[in-house]
């Protein structure tokens, strides 16, 4: 049941559309200015509702409001879960050394605001005594914050330059000045001369800092990279109150961006910490725009609606790796088709011990960690 | 129809007449409900970031307020209850303020969730028919459907009253008492679908027990007759309304019983918690102790011990019965009861967060800028409705006295 | 719920071709259809021959005093030196355990000689990393561009940096973190 697309709608549309255009030309302009563009918006169906046609007109607005914003309009795809697909996902916990690069390049990849920033992925960082135990988790590893140095911490929308240079702090922020040192087999995966995603590779006089002092894997410790686990019974998905958030049939939850009415019922819902609110309008410089975005993916977000990641929808269901994937430095990051025996991620489940996260609430998800280091 | 634009004109001719008082008390509220809407636009221009509310805690002082307000709404009418087997006399006007008392908090309470929602020019999507409900899923669209109904429910009932009042015909019984009667088990249903809300996510352990909704209604029979009881003085001294102190009494021994069922089960709770000494205990330590710099404890230990010394004044015959330390008692069951349902409730179901960070919140100056706004909606709506209701319990006064 | 049977029954299906295409270790994967970046070799160092070529075989093991002086040995040192892999008379090729010799591009074979399991996850995408399309052509990284073949254990890295904390504005009900 939990497979099945929000049911077809009852053609409320048509009352609508005559009723409110006047409503709309009322109500609008005090709340953002009247345009037709935003009357269009107002009016505008639900995701699946849309015909082929009215999906093109939407799509059409929409790359004009990127060409305006971001000198680009890009593409925005609406490619349909592939048949005979159940997307899942593995992550080796005994190789993930926490460096964050997959963070990085999901932001990247999928047009996150970088301020005030949303990160889809977080790397937990836990105890090797304590095991997976969320009280004791730290995502701030390696910055002044995580050594409770308050002063450290931003304040939403500003940022300030070299701010997180803490006074007293004695690990500090990577800068992005200086080059970090890179062995030569570092270097290799890093710009991958090879890649045929040129937006992974990463430009070595960016990478931040070498910093003695904090370098990962840290001592006795662990990490355990965190996003959307895409569950098959996903608590978001119920709690909706617009069926704005739903599974489609390769089991990606995806977001209507333009239906979600930002009421964060589903962030409350969520046990993994998934689901981000788009607090302010999302900033992303117009030279950091990614413009291959699907509907339902990557596209640029509005304010006041709720993102997560999927799987790099735009990518994946075209058959590419997601971008966490494809920059993981250690392979520690697996994707593929549940339904192929062969996948990575059956093989996985074949022959490794998989663990799942928050087991006892049963939203079985597709994420799966495992231990590689165990035959 | 003369008789609605009579009645209308009626309204507004009371609306506009008053003492001193009751213009300084309006203008108050006006000046209140301005701020609360510069702040707003504020908030519409800029995003939800002008709050203090981020990722890690996603509701906040608004959704806090609204849960407190679906109390208040629920148990003004559920007096009328009491009011039916005690055969208090003035059953009519106890109703109706209860109605006026419900159609004002649920004003605030819509008015609650639609600041809070990041995009409220979608708030049709909500909407039977024009968007697309998650029924029977989400109980969040639930909520919306049982606040809508039980409004129109009770706004209908005030209006009827009113109206029949205004042109001196009784009212037919066929048509008030039904739905009278019908707007009880709404208002019960009101308060358990806001508290399922909450019960309903595994994600939060502190919500997710079940005992959730039966302390939403122990505790909400406390705060809304608290509100009534004070209004029936006033009223009792300024509109010559018929209600005996032996009424009022029974009403505050009434508030007692739910006080002590509302402390029992808040006991049951902490006993749970902290003799099974889990990794939910942490929730729970929030709210009483305190987790790295998270600051509800401060607010809770006055408001449970104002919700004790409350109990305590109403149980006791002689202080329910002296007028001075009932009174005392509903404003300490008001402190005890909005700071348990509000705050007390929503931030420690969402400190720590899911993946355990810490972020400490507490409402940014905006959110009380907006909250104080929205409260003065209610205020002012309550004011005027019981502006409406004063004439209409001295005509049936001078009726009874006749 | 009803996802459940669903899956069991394409699993069923497609397991019914699958295990006649695929050796029950080597599930989805043949020698020719690795794709690999070029082994990360030091730049202006390959071919080997253009020094060694003329050079006399000293199969002494002794600490390198000349050349190649950067190498840090710590691949079980003990029992390891150079010409466990590296062939001694063609030094373009690396030598495997029975004698066969096979090029840097496929240096995995060496490395599998000893790390079975590894291998053996490595040819089915369990270890190592691979990029490219999930359902189609992929590139396999070696596992020399991981692990320094004279010094295997991953080093450690500076991370990217953390997210930002969340902040509020001060209020006067004593603010936020």
């Amino acid at each position: 049941m939990d497979t099945k697309i929000p049911p077809k709608p009852v053609s409320r549309r048509k009352f609508l559309e005559s009723a409110a255009t006047l409503t709309a030309a009322m109500v609008l302009p005090g709340v953002m200015g009247c345009t037709t563009e935003n009357i269009d918006e107002f009016l505008q169906k639900h995701f699946v509702e849309l015909s082929p046609a009215e999906l093109e007109k939407v799509v059409k607005r929409m790359q004009k409001q990127n060409e305006k914003k971001y000198g680009k309009a890009g593409s925005i795809d609406a490619t349909p879960a592939i048949p005979g697909v159940l997307f899942g996902y593995g992550l080796d916990i005994s190789r993930c050394i926490g460096c964050r690069r997959c963070v990085h390049a999901c932001v990247k990849e999928n047009n996150q605001s970088r301020d005030p920033d949303i990160q889809w992925i977080r790397v937990l960082e836990f105890n090797k005594e304590s095991g997976i135990d969320f009280a004791e988790a730290d995502p701030y590893y390696c910055t002044t914050a995580s050594l409770h140095d308050k002063e450290a911490s931003h304040h939403l929308g500003e940022k300030k330059e070299g701010e997180a240079h803490g006074k007293a702090a004695p690990v500090a922020v990577p800068s992005a000045d200086a080059p970090m040192k890179l062995s030569p087999v570092q270097k290799s995966i890093l710009e991958n001369p090879d890649s045929q995603y040129p937006l992974y590779q990463v430009d070595a006089n960016k990478v931040p800092a070498s910093d003695p002092a904090c370098k990962v894997p840290r001592p006795g410790h662990f990490y355990v990279p965190v996003a959307c686990q895409q569950c098959e019974n996903p608590p978001c998905v119920k709690v909706c109150p617009v069926k704005a958030t739903w599974k489609d049939p390769d089991g990606i939850v995806v977001i209507d961006y333009n239906w979600c009415i930002g009421c964060r019922y589903c962030m409350a819902a969520c046990p993994y910490g998934a689901r981000h609110f788009n607090w302010t309008e999302p900033k992303l410089p117009a030279e950091d725009f990614n413009p291959d975005t699907h509907y339902l993916g990557n596209r640029p977000r509005p304010r006041g609606v709720v993102e997560k990641c999927t799987f790099c929808i735009q990518r994946t269901r075209k058959g590419q790796y997601p971008a966490c994937v494809e920059i993981c430095p250690v392979g520690a990051r697996k994707f593929g088709n549940l339904l192929d025996p062969a996948s990575e991620i059956r093989q996985i489940m074949e022959r490794k011990r998989v663990l799942i996260l928050k087991n006892e609430l049963n939203t079985k998800p597709k994420f799966f960690y495992f231990y590689g280091t165990a035959t | 129809m003369t008789n609605i634009f009579g009645f209308i004109k009626f309204c507004l001719g009371l609306w506009t007449r008053g003492g001193r008082y009751y213009w300084a008390w309006v203008s108050f509220l006006c000046l209140l409900i301005i701020s609360g809407v510069l702040a707003y636009s504020n908030q519409l221009e800029y995003g939800l970031g002008l709050t203090n509310m981020r990722d890690s805690i996603s509701w906040g002082f608004y959704i806090g307020n609204f849960t407190f307000l679906v109390g208040v709404a629920a148990a003004a009418v559920m007096l009328v209850i009491p009011a039916y087997v005690y055969h208090w006399e003035p059953i009519k006007e106890v109703a109706l303020l209860g109605e006026m008392l419900a159609v004002s908090a649920l004003v605030m309470c819509m008015l609650f969730v639609t600041v809070d929602i990041g995009r409220p020019d979608r708030i049709t999507h909500l909407m039977p028919f024009l968007g697309s409900p998650n029924f029977p899923r989400s109980l969040l669209a639930w909520d919306v459907l049982v606040l809508n109904v039980y409004f129109i429910l009770n706004l209908t009932i005030v209006a009827y009253i009113l109206f029949t009042g205004y042109t001196g015909r009784p009212y037919k019984k066929a048509i008030l008492i039904p739905l009278v009667l019908f707007s009880i088990p709404a208002a019960i249903s009101i308060h358990t679908v806001t508290a399922f809300l909450y019960n309903g996510i595994a994600a939060r352990p502190y919500w997710n027990a079940s005992i959730l909704a039966p302390r939403f209604l122990a505790s909400a029979f406390c705060s809304g007759p608290a509100i009534l009881l004070m209004l029936f003085q006033i009223l009792r001294k300024v509109a010559g309304l018929r209600i005996k102190d032996t009424a009022l009494a029974k009403i505050a021994e009434l508030m007692s019983y739910a006080m002590f069922i509302n402390l029992f089960l808040l006991g049951a709770e902490v006993f749970k918690e902290y003799y099974s000494n889990t990794e939910h205990l942490i929730y729970t330590q929030v709210l009483f102790f305190g987790v790295g710099d998270t600051k509800v404890h401060y607010f809770m230990w006055p408001a449970l011990i104002a919700s004790i010394v409350a109990f305590l004044l109403f149980l006791i015959p002689k202080t329910r019965n002296n007028p001075l330390t009932m009174n005392i008692g509903c404003v300490l069951i008001f402190i005890g009861v909005y700071t348990e349902k509000g705050m007390g409730l929503v931030i420690p179901g969402l400190t720590p967060d899911t993946l355990g960070e810490i972020y400490v919140y507490s409402p940014s100056l905006l959110e009380y800028r907006v909250a104080a706004g929205v409260f003065s909606v209610g205020f002012l709506v309550f004011t005027l409705l019981v502006k409406l209701a004063i004439p209409y319990m001295e005509k049936s006064h001078a009726h009874h006295a006749a | 719920m009803l996802i459940n049977p669903l899956v069991f029954v394409f699993i069923a299906l497609l397991s019914c071709n699958a295990q006649q295409a695929t050796a029950a270790d080597d599930a989805g994967f043949s020698p020719d259809d690795v794709q690999t970046p070029l082994a990360p070799l030091s730049a202006g160092i390959f071919p080997c021959s253009n020094c060694h070529s003329g050079m006399p075989v000293n199969m002494k093991r002794r600490q390198l005093k000349d050349e190649h002086t950067g190498i840090v040995f710590e691949h079980d040192p003990a029992h390891r030196w150079c010409m466990d892999c590296h062939n001694p008379s063609n030094r373009d090729k690396l030598r495997l355990a029975s004698g066969a010799l096979v090029d840097f591009s496929k240096s995995y074979l060496l490395c599998g000689q000893c790390h079975g399991p590894t291998f053996r996850d490595w040819k089915s995408g369990i270890h190592g990393k691979r990029t490219g399309m999930w359902n189609g052509k992929k590139r396999y990284y070696l596992c020399v561009h991981c692990h320094n073949p004279h010094s295997p254990k991953v080093k450690q890295l500076v991370p990217f940096p953390a997210p930002q904390p969340p902040k509020g504005e001060p209020s006067f009900l004593g603010g936020t973190k």
